[in-house]
């Protein structure tokens, strides 16, 4: 937005297919005598750069293949048994085939929900303020420790719910710890999501309303954020898929538990992650690797489910001009 | 209530209060909603600046007293024993493992991945580049216990006789000596977190790439440039800030990487001798944590480990503010 | 329902930029009143201090009075939220909610201040897409959305919705400037009609336009680039055009710079 509106171009000003303006520094007759006779050397060098190019892509696409066609390979069929969807794995040890993921599961979806409940609320607030309000230095200041925030390793974020929940109020580690580590992790893919879909509403829908003598608080909550709606809901999806996959806090402050376990507040608590942790020092014995895939398996459906609905949301949810 | 008559039915607001600031953006009023609804944008804000700002007090006052109890030297002792009557920690052996599988990370993941990037936004055809866009996003989305877990099973006994190669041809230079460990070397986990962070490096390279101006491509091929030669003197100058704003980030995740390191690694025997070799073992900053969360058995030992995260802490943190600075720039230029 | 303003002295800052100087002049009530210029005269600046929509923009505000009958404007105990319900704005381009129907977006300024009786609003939203000309072509799709409507009606949508709050001023920031010929004749019709029921201030590039529509024209102008706008002067279209006092407005109509 520029300062007074009035700078603007008129349309009819607007010459059609302005000339231009090469970037400085351009060789000028060495460049034009190459021109016609095309240098070998240049044309290989340029040949070089295509092929590098297209091998770098298929080199990334190497593990990709390769870790999705393990993990469905070797996963694919625990998936299939009776139990896996209903069961738990009490009483099954490493060397026991099988067992079901239903408790992991819906611990990770448990906990994951409850660190949306908290950081979803706080990310978007965050930020409104840092598109719609903030200003001078607060703003900086906070857009500044979001990225710090971005950037907290996840065992970091752990440490430190440990300092303070376990260290200095002496509660024991529980589920709920382990979903405020998340949160730390949650806020700043949040804001920084939101913070892109608020600037991509158009300042010309918020002067309509104001226009229309509307206050600015429900122009942003009904204007701004109604018309973000769609971005945001997407970005809190990826934000939540991301979290999903954390294992870094759960291991130091949410035990593995082979049981049924709802109560986020006290106890041991279930989830994939941990589920595929459990078996790490059997990974030798096939039933131990198993259990592993199949709960890697299950924890990437849920991720790209994640992903796959956000995508859609995005894509129909957009507003078509 | 202000006295302007006629207004429309909907005037039902309560009034103005007179309190409005003489300057700046006064589309918010003094009113109820917008008190509450700023107040409560302006608290959230705040409360993340509090929370990061709570986990480095949190870090330091609990490492301190673990600290100043340590017979060791922090930085240059390689003996981790935090438990006893006198505890005794340092993270040579930490720092090195996690900057040197970082580094080597960031020499594979930086150069592929901008490679990737341009061929996404500037060699694949129309059709394949959002696809291919979506592949290399999918690389992110993929957990990182399963990177631990695909390089424990699957990839771990593939790479061995590649490292077997290296030692047999190059290993009479310090950095590639053999040192009888296989598998979780610090080598190793470069590579798996190179494939890990690079979707970070492509996908905002790509970006950058991306918003090159058309002016100035077309500017290049204009003059009787290849394509090489167009992106060598028009994409990749633009892009610059934001590749190394790129590595930058990806090189805190590699830093910080957890879990998947706490799958591969090979702890090293107590008093094994130092070696510069990258086949060597040895845990990093966060696998160490990790792989003895059970043991925070008393504030001294914990504050030692506290000690610990928070160099990882400091580390990473340097390393961001960096790509934020380089971000910053960039916008100053083209903005 | 027309008022009258009445601007003293008004200066218009954003930050410590000075964009207008020293304006006064006098909108008549039930008129069409045209500001001509050339690009960066502020004459758009000054439009929306007519409203206080310069205050949505950080740094901007103002010196000097501006009284729409016997109210100040800018008197500390004055609500700028009520100030832009009665003096409602166009601007340059159309800008319905997108994610809104018809029928929502000319609802939207009473919705968004709490008036839910459906009954009210049928009557509104009927009244005003009639006094916008538009009615007929939209009776039948009230839902669809407001975007999937042509750039002019999309203008002519956006007149409903600010009548709709039945202002007492309607300011008009260029609207004509991204539409088509046919759709520009249309709108220009409209403030025709409309200038029955309301004060209206355009602001407009297109000369032929400020005469064709305007009952009253104000000129304004800058010495340079940097230096603040300033109205040069102001009085009867016809007048304005055939018989300007100033030096510059003749060189301006005559298009001789501009």
């Amino acid at each position: 937005m520029s300062t007074a509106t009035d700078r603007r171009v008129p349309d009819d000003q607007v010459a059609p297919g302005e000339p231009v303006t090469p970037p400085g520094g351009r060789p000028g007759r060495d460049a034009l005598s190459e021109m016609s006779h095309p240098h070998r050397g240049r044309m290989a060098k340029d040949v070089v750069a295509r092929i590098v190019m297209w091998a770098a892509f298929a080199l990334a696409m190497v593990p990709l293949v390769w870790i999705l066609g393990t993990v469905i390979g070797k996963g694919f069929h625990m998936l299939t048994t009776a139990t896996w969807w209903t069961g738990n794995q009490r009483n099954i040890n490493s060397d026991d085939f099988g067992g079901g993921a239903r408790h992991a599961i819906e611990g990770t979806l448990t906990m994951v929900g409850f660190t949306a409940l908290i950081a979803v609320p706080i990310g978007i607030l965050t930020a409104v303020y840092l598109v719609e309000y903030g200003r001078g230095r607060l703003a900086k200041a906070i857009s500044f420790t979001v990225d710090i925030l971005s950037g907290v390793p996840s065992i970091v974020a752990a440490l430190f719910i440990y300092a303070v929940w376990v260290t200095t109020f002496g509660l024991g580690r529980s589920g709920f710890a382990a979903a405020l580590a998340l949160v730390l992790l949650m806020i700043p893919v949040v804001v920084r999501s939101t913070e892109e879909m608020l600037k991509l509403v158009p300042n010309e829908l918020r002067e309509a309303a104001y226009a229309l003598g509307v206050p600015k608080w429900v122009t942003v909550v009904k204007v701004v954020l109604r018309t973000a709606f769609s971005g945001i809901v997407t970005g809190v999806l990826l934000g939540i898929a991301r979290v999903m996959g954390e294992t870094a806090p759960l291991l130091i402050l949410a035990p593995y538990t082979k049981n049924f376990q709802r109560d986020l507040f006290n106890g041991n608590f279930p989830t994939l992650p941990m589920m595929i942790n459990q078996d790490r020092g059997d990974f030798a014995l096939s039933t131990a690797a198993e259990r592993m895939w199949g709960a890697a398996l299950t924890l990437i459906i849920l991720v790209l489910l994640l992903n796959v609905i956000g995508r859609v949301i995005a894509h129909f949810g957009s507003v078509k001009k | 209530m202000s006295t302007v008559t006629g207004v429309s039915a909907a005037d039902q607001a309560p009034g103005p209060d007179g309190k409005q600031p003489l300057q700046g953006d006064r589309a918010s009023t003094g009113r109820f909603g917008d008190r509450l609804f700023g107040g409560a944008a302006t608290v959230s804000g705040v409360v993340v600046i509090a929370l990061v700002s709570l986990i480095a007090v949190f870090l330091v006052v609990q490492a301190v007293p673990a600290l100043m109890n340590n017979s060791e030297s922090f930085f240059t002792s390689r003996v981790w024993a935090p438990g006893g009557e006198k505890p005794a920690f340092g993270i040579l052996e930490f720092l090195w493992t996690t900057v040197t599988a970082s580094t080597i990370a960031m020499l594979v993941a930086v150069p592929v991945g901008v490679a990737v990037a341009l061929f996404i936004t500037q060699y694949a055809p129309t059709w394949m580049r959002r696809p291919a866009a979506g592949l290399v996003d999918l690389l992110a989305a993929v957990p990182s216990i399963v990177y631990g877990l695909w390089g424990l099973i699957a990839f771990a006994p593939v790479f061995k006789p590649v490292q077997g190669w290296i030692e047999s041809a190059l290993g009479w230079f310090p950095l590639f000596a053999p040192t009888g460990i296989s598998g979780g070397t610090i080598f190793f986990i470069g590579i798996v977190l190179a494939i890990m962070v690079l979707p970070i490096v492509t996908a905002l390279s790509r970006e950058v790439f991306d918003q090159t101006p058309i002016a100035h491509k077309e500017g290049a091929l204009a003059l009787g440039a290849t394509q090489w030669e167009m992106i060598r003197t028009a994409v990749l100058p633009f892009g610059r800030p934001g590749v190394i704003s790129a590595s930058m980030l990806a090189l805190g995740r590699a830093l910080g990487e957890t879990i998947a390191v706490t799958f591969l690694v090979s702890a090293l025997s107590d008093g094994s001798p130092w070696t510069w070799s990258l086949f060597n073992g040895g845990e990093t900053f966060a696998s160490k944590i990790a792989n003895n969360a059970a043991e925070f058995s008393n504030p001294g030992k914990t504050g030692a480990y506290i000690a610990a995260g928070l160099v990882l802490f400091v580390l990473t943190f340097v390393v961001n503010s960096i790509a934020r600075v380089v971000i910053e720039r960039r916008k100053a230029f083209t903005e | 329902m027309a008022k009258r303003i009445d601007v003293t002295d008004l200066n218009v800052y954003y930050g410590g930029f000075k964009a207008v100087e020293g304006v006064s002049m006098t909108v008549e009530p039930r008129s069409v009143t045209a500001f001509i210029g050339p690009s960066g005269c502020g004459k758009s600046t000054f439009l929306r201090t007519l409203n206080r929509m310069h205050e949505v923009i950080p740094g901007g505000r103002v010196e000097g009075k501006v009284m729409l009958d016997d109210q100040d404007l800018y008197a500390s105990s004055m609500d700028p939220v009520t100030v832009r319900r009665t003096i409602g704005m166009v601007f340059q381009r159309p800008n319905p909610f997108p994610t809104m129907s018809i029928y929502d977006n000319v609802a939207a300024g009473l919705r968004l201040n709490g008036v839910k009786n459906k009954k009210t609003l049928d009557g509104i939203v009927e009244t005003s897409l009639k006094g916008a000309n538009l009615w007929n072509e939209v009776k039948d799709r009230l839902n669809k959305p407001g975007a999937g409507l042509s750039g002019g009606q999309q203008q002519r949508l956006c007149i409903a919705r600010a009548i709709a709050v039945q202002p007492q001023v309607l300011l008009m920031d260029e609207p004509c400037s991204a539409l088509d010929p046919i759709s520009t004749l249309a709108i220009e019709d409209l403030i025709n009609e409309l200038k029955n029921e309301f004060t209206i201030v355009i602001v407009t590039h297109n000369m032929q336009q400020a005469a064709r529509v305007s009952d009253r024209t104000a000129f304004f102008n800058l010495k340079a680039t940097g230096e603040p706008g300033r109205l040069v002067e102001i009085g009867d279209t016809t007048r304005i055009f055939n018989n300007p006092t100033e030096q510059a407005t003749e060189d301006y109509i005559s298009g001789r710079f501009g």
